[in-house]
């Protein structure tokens, strides 16, 4: 069987790859001051100064957990009343639909659902930037800040004198 | 060098990072090859008794009333103890933003999520028809029937089995972007399947701005998970009314001593494999410290729960209740009974000494004294209070521990051991990013702004 794989198109551009963590802010500050908007930050960690050179707010991932678990709590109260009344069975002369046990059911099925659906977030949010294959080099992992800027082959000689002069220690070209 | 702590410095590069983490991945030597042959020897042990027991049923097993729950029900509540340790050092202690936390929160977790494997196989044991145990849970079947709710044994089903997924996920999860830079120095075969394993990490901007926030969520909905889940273990016992068993002090006593149990087996554990795996310069005495406090913090908690429960038994005026607090430390058991108060209330307190917190050889003696101790502190509450119940017939009955009991009880560690091993030689067993985010990347001009 053939799984339907997206097609990944290559972006053309110039990527860069950075020993300083200043000299990488600075050039992903000028970079987009001067227009590119198209930029792949790389590093090894997450780092607070490359999200707010690159102006990032916070992940709406946290949409995901608030609904996924809120509906584990729902599908918790919703399961224990529906099966105690579907069949009913009276033990300790407690009443058939008896809110405080059914309480735990629900509190662990706010945290399964809501777990889940906060990885799936992750995976949704994610996979709409992996259709496009862009330029990496397995340092980056490692200790290298890689900065990656989207542009056509007649913008990407002066990116790169661009890029050197803000340090970067190793500029390659990727065409598509 | 990055200063963590007053007396917690870093002097590592990234790159020293990478290479001594990936270093422990490599060709392990003769200890390791023999802990694993023995983990796998006891696995087969409990393989055969469990086989024996398929066959024959859980009659070898020394079950005859009133002791209807025995040594399977005190291992089962010792693993899941075990597992608590885990998910505080890697959720709430995330939380708290506790730096020593990072260079051991790994291994705590991969602990945790063993050592839930291993309790979730007791239960299934324990129900005898092993072959149903599905019944358990909620599904259509052509009985038209469905599990009771108000039973503190259903909670128990969904509680464990959340437990397990959340942390499995959490472990998972936390390892995607160490697997890549594992990726990323492999080479062949490994290359290949650790690139599968990565998921297409590859430290984008885009992808650590979803992956921080998701892993901060997913820290908070494990901190009250973790709470509840011993929680709901106490109140398999708790809500029931057998003295010794229905207190109210039950759920905080049984986290306390769950965590203190874990962090027994963290010391254990982790004190052996940073020398075998040359970790020494990551996890250091200012580590083993810091758990030390963790562990005298609980043991404290578990000193005062076992003086309450005393107190309570007198206090109470119910002459069963007291009758079985009396058999635990003066009863035929009695051995059982003082291995119990002096390993957890009384072995911790020597933790008050920096000393001993800091001396390695004293801590590992010391965490097996918590280990042995927290098991019988289970089977003190299982079988005192099942042979000390309203009937005086169940009086002169003994909880006898039988081959089967201690077969099974030597599989459980060496089913454990097994997945710790191979995952310490798989998987970074410290987080390589973890320790990264600690250190400051280098800097071109002097004196450039931190926050």
């Amino acid at each position: 069987m053939k799984l339907p794989v997206p097609r990944r198109t290559v972006v053309p551009g110039v990527l860069a790859s950075f020993e300083h963590i200043d000299a990488a802010t600075d050039a992903i500050r000028s970079l987009r001051s001067s227009g590119h908007r198209d930029l792949t930050v790389y590093t090894a960690s997450p780092n607070h100064e490359v999200e707010d050179a690159m102006g990032h707010t916070n992940s709406p991932v946290r949409l995901f957990t608030l609904v996924g678990g809120l509906t584990g709590c729902a599908a918790g109260f919703a399961m224990t009343i529906w099966m105690a009344r579907d069949w009913p069975v009276l033990t300790g002369g407690k009443p058939i639909v008896s809110i405080p046990p059914f309480v735990v059911i629900a509190f662990e099925l706010t945290i399964l659902i809501g777990a889940f659906a906060t990885l799936f977030g992750v995976a949704v949010l994610s996979l709409a930037k992996a259709r496009r294959k862009i330029a990496y080099d397995p340092r980056f992992t490692d200790d290298r800040i890689g900065v990656f800027v989207a542009a056509r082959a007649n913008q990407a000689a002066a990116l790169e004198r661009m890029l050197r002069e803000a340090g970067a220690v190793e500029v390659t070209h990727a065409a598509a | 060098m990055a200063v963590i702590a007053p007396n917690f410095t870093i002097t590592q590069t990234h790159a020293d990072v990478t290479r001594d983490v990936i270093a422990t991945l490599e060709k392990p030597n003769r200890g390791y090859y023999l802990a694993l042959f023995g983990a796998v020897g006891l696995f087969i042990i409990g393989l055969i008794t469990f086989g024996v027991l398929l066959r024959d049923g859980l009659g070898h097993a020394g079950y005859m009333p009133p002791i209807m729950w025995a040594v399977y029900i005190t291992t089962f509540v010792f693993w899941v103890g075990i597992g608590h340790a885990g998910t505080l050092i890697s959720a709430i202690l995330f939380l708290f933003r506790s730096p020593w936390r990072t260079a051991v929160y790994r291994a705590t977790e991969a602990m945790t999520v063993f050592a839930v494997m291993t309790a979730g196989l007791f239960p299934i044991i324990h129900i005898g028809r092993q072959w149903v145990f599905y019944w358990l849970l909620p599904y259509p079947n052509q009985r038209y029937l469905w599990p009771n709710f108000r039973s503190p044994l259903m909670w128990d089903v969904f509680a464990i089995s959340t437990y397990l997924t959340v942390s499995t996920l959490f472990l998972i999860f936390g390892l995607i972007p160490d697997v890549a830079a594992v990726r990323d120095k492999a080479t062949g075969w490994r290359k290949f399947i650790y690139s599968q394993l990565s998921l297409g990490w590859q430290g984008t901007d885009t992808q650590w701005r979803h992956y921080s926030r998701a892993y901060l969520y997913l820290a908070a909905l494990a901190t009250p998970l973790v709470l509840s889940v011993h929680s709901v273990v106490s109140w398999d016992f708790a809500s029931s009314i057998i003295p010794g068993w229905h207190g109210t002090i039950f759920a905080p006593y049984f986290v306390a001593g769950a965590i203190y149990s874990g962090i027994g087996m963290v010391l254990t554990l982790l004190i052996p494999l940073r020398k075998a795996l040359r970790l020494e310069h990551m996890i250091t005495e200012y580590h083993f410290d810091n758990l030390a406090k963790l562990t005298l913090l609980t043991g404290c908690i578990l000193f005062y729960a076992y003086t309450m429960e005393y107190f309570v038994a007198w206090y109470s005026g119910n002459t069963f209740e007291q009758t079985t607090f009396w058999m635990r430390p003066f009863g035929p058991d009695w051995w059982a009974g003082w291995a119990m108060i002096i390993c957890n209330a009384f072995v911790s307190q020597l933790l008050w000494f920096r000393k001993i917190r800091t001396n390695l050889t004293a801590l590992f003696v010391i965490s097996i004294f918590i280990n042995i101790g927290m098991w019988f502190e289970r089977y003190v509450i299982i079988s005192q209070s099942l042979t000390n119940d309203y009937m005086p017939w169940a009086w002169e009955h003994r909880m006898s521990p039988t081959w089967a009991d201690w077969g099974i009880l030597a599989g459980s560690f060496g089913w454990f051991g097994m997945y710790f091993l191979l995952f310490a030689r798989t998987f970074p067993i410290v987080a390589i990013q973890e320790i990264k985010e600690m250190i400051p990347l280098p800097r071109r001009a002097r004196g450039g702004g931190h926050h």
